[in-house]
């Protein structure tokens, strides 16, 4: 659609931009101004330079957060892309059950954060959960609080029922745009089912894909709440990723100083993400011609 | 058509294809259901059941954990702090991201790109970097534990996150709508409110699920900015799990109180669960 240039759609955009103005930029001018000063308490504050900045980067207490978050935003993306692409071509393309299949799957997305992660918590119990009783019986050694191989599989498990639907459902929303024709067609050139995915599916879900992808790869970067009520970060730090580290940080130890640089360098991981996102958007954009 | 020729064949070699297919879909839903379905069973039994023996499925069916919910004031009233909040905060979202949404739908002006990518960023942001400025912004204003705070507080995200997907209904709206209106002596706002709103009706009511769902299933900034008076559903259940015994049964039935709202409405919204995911692309 061309767009008419026009200067006074700025009013129209005024409470927006007030609005978020308010809820984001004086929230994070606070940040950059604790990220340079430090205080001796009663309000009393004085110029840090960028020595907060120089000892988070120091710090092996961030850097193992970030390895920790790393690993587990790599670990859940490579489980969740390919069983969500998996799943959509295995999903029915229409009728009764096509509706039952999203309407099931989409429960996962809409339950609050902290009960997906009570619901992971009772089930893996060894004493009351369906998991962790069933695990118990065969004989494996399984105790999420305790164990860290148990913790990260309890975590990453949880993540996996969490968001896999969400990925399934995008590619699902891709390969529904294909058209029939692209079928025959390798009906008639007597196309293998892999080389029908490789060559004709794969290219044209590549667009939803990367927004699936770099979703997940947004979401479980900041992921907060689940991980917090079935570990809470344990045993030990294991399943400490940066979010919780950084809410420890800010609102348990008021370490405001450290904090905010911790946030800043994390803002900027996000920022530089979003970009990506935002380029993979527009291009799409521009491909299906809007 | 070549359908008609092609049917026979298909079916031939379709009917195995599709039982894998019904297998696969089968052991994932499984997969996805069994969780939940725990939950459930756990919420209808007594205390005794749950930790002196383990079954598949209440023997002693009892919907007293949900009773206690119910009645108990420190219970329901996290509920209704929960609604007072993401009502709130979806109709502040709803009403100042339409206009906004139209405008990036329908014209370009100075930084219009810079000021949609700024918004996603907010969408994208991690509320943990948030907690502590938002904790003191509130407690400077004197909003400290209301539920307006939670809700503004929400529209950090929220707000992007409706102007990204109403602007992706909007742009499927032919533009000579809007011309045809203006020639026909229609002002801006009665065009807005009796033409065009109608006309994105659906995708204002996606944009309201993802708005509920959103701020609903949110808990740091919820969690920290409240403490007694507007205590949201969901930092009662975890300041239950803190506590020395835990009540199984209630927490959850609680659980699943909490998913109630958004099963109502899923089959609604089935066909757009991408979309709002996407942000109004796909």
């Amino acid at each position: 659609m061309n767009k008419t240039v026009n200067q006074k759609a700025w009013f129209l955009i005024l409470p927006v931009l007030l609005l978020v103005a308010f809820s984001a930029v004086i929230p994070l001018m606070t940040v950059v101004n604790y990220s340079v000063q430090d205080t001796f308490g009663q309000n009393q504050f004085f110029w840090a330079g960028l020595d907060w900045f120089r000892e988070m980067m120091a710090s092996e207490r961030m850097w193992d957060a970030l390895g920790r978050q790393i690993a587990f935003s790599g670990i859940i993306l490579a489980i969740e892309i390919p069983l969500g692409i998996f799943v959509a071509l295995n999903m029915p393309k229409k009728g009764f059950w096509a509706s039952v299949c999203l309407v099931l799957m989409s429960l996962p997305l809409l339950i609050p954060w902290n009960v997906v992660g009570t619901i992971w918590q009772i089930f893996g119990r060894v004493d009351i959960g369906l998991l962790g009783y069933t695990l118990a019986a065969l004989g494996i050694d399984y105790n999420y609080t305790q164990d860290f191989y148990a913790a990260w599989a309890t975590v990453i498990v949880m993540d996996v029922w969490h968001w896999t639907s969400l990925v399934a459902l995008l590619a699902y929303a891709g390969l529904q745009s294909i058209p029939d024709a692209y079928y025959q067609a390798a009906k008639i050139d007597q196309a293998s089912r892999w080389k029908v995915f490789r060559f004709i599916e794969l290219p044209k879900i590549m667009g939803v894909l990367m927004i699936a992808i770099l979703l997940r790869f947004m979401d479980s970067f900041m992921i907060y709440t689940e991980p917090f009520v079935v570990t809470g970060g344990g045993p030990g730090n294991s399943t400490t990723f940066l979010s919780i580290d950084l809410v420890k940080m800010a609102l348990g130890q008021f370490d405001l100083g450290p904090a905010a640089a911790f946030s800043i360098m994390y803002y900027l991981v996000i920022l530089l993400v979003s970009y990506v996102f935002y380029t993979v958007m527009t291009n799409l954009d521009k491909r299906d011609g809007h | 058509m070549s359908d008609l020729t092609n049917t026979p064949a298909k079916r031939g070699f379709a009917l195995p294809k599709i039982k894998g297919n019904a297998v696969v879909m089968g052991l994932y839903l499984l997969f996805l259901l069994l969780p939940i379905y725990w939950l459930l069973n756990m919420s209808l039994k007594t205390n005794t059941e749950i930790l002196n023996s383990f079954t598949l499925w209440p023997r002693d069916l009892t919907f007293a954990n949900y009773v206690t919910i119910l009645t108990d004031p420190s219970w329901y009233t996290g509920y209704l702090n929960s609604m007072a909040y993401v009502l709130m905060n979806m109709v502040i979202s709803l009403l100042v991201a339409l206009p906004a949404a139209y405008a990036f739908s329908r014209y370009t002006f100075l930084g219009d790109k810079h000021l949609f990518f700024w918004l996603l960023t907010n969408r994208m942001a991690p509320p943990a970097v948030f907690a502590l400025p938002f904790f003191q912004l509130y407690s400077s204003v004197g909003l400290f534990d209301t539920h307006i705070a939670v809700a503004l507080a929400h529209c950090l995200f929220n707000v992007p996150l409706a102007v990204w997907i109403l602007e992706g209904f909007m742009r499927g709206v032919p533009k000579e709508i809007d011309e045809t209106a203006y020639i026909d002596g229609y002002s801006f706002s009665r065009f807005f409110i009796r033409i065009f709103t109608p006309l994105v009706a659906s995708g204002i009511g996606v944009t309201a699920f993802f708005l509920f769902m959103f701020s609903w299933v949110e808990l740091l900034l919820s969690r920290t900015l409240t403490s007694v008076n507007a205590k949201p559903i969901a930092a009662t259940m975890t300041r239950t799990v803190g506590a020395a015994g835990i009540d199984w049964g209630v927490l959850a039935a609680a659980g699943v109180l909490t998913i109630i709202p958004g099963a109502l409405v899923i089959y609604f919204v089935r066909n757009y669960i991408a979309k709002g995911f996407a942000l109004g692309r796909v």
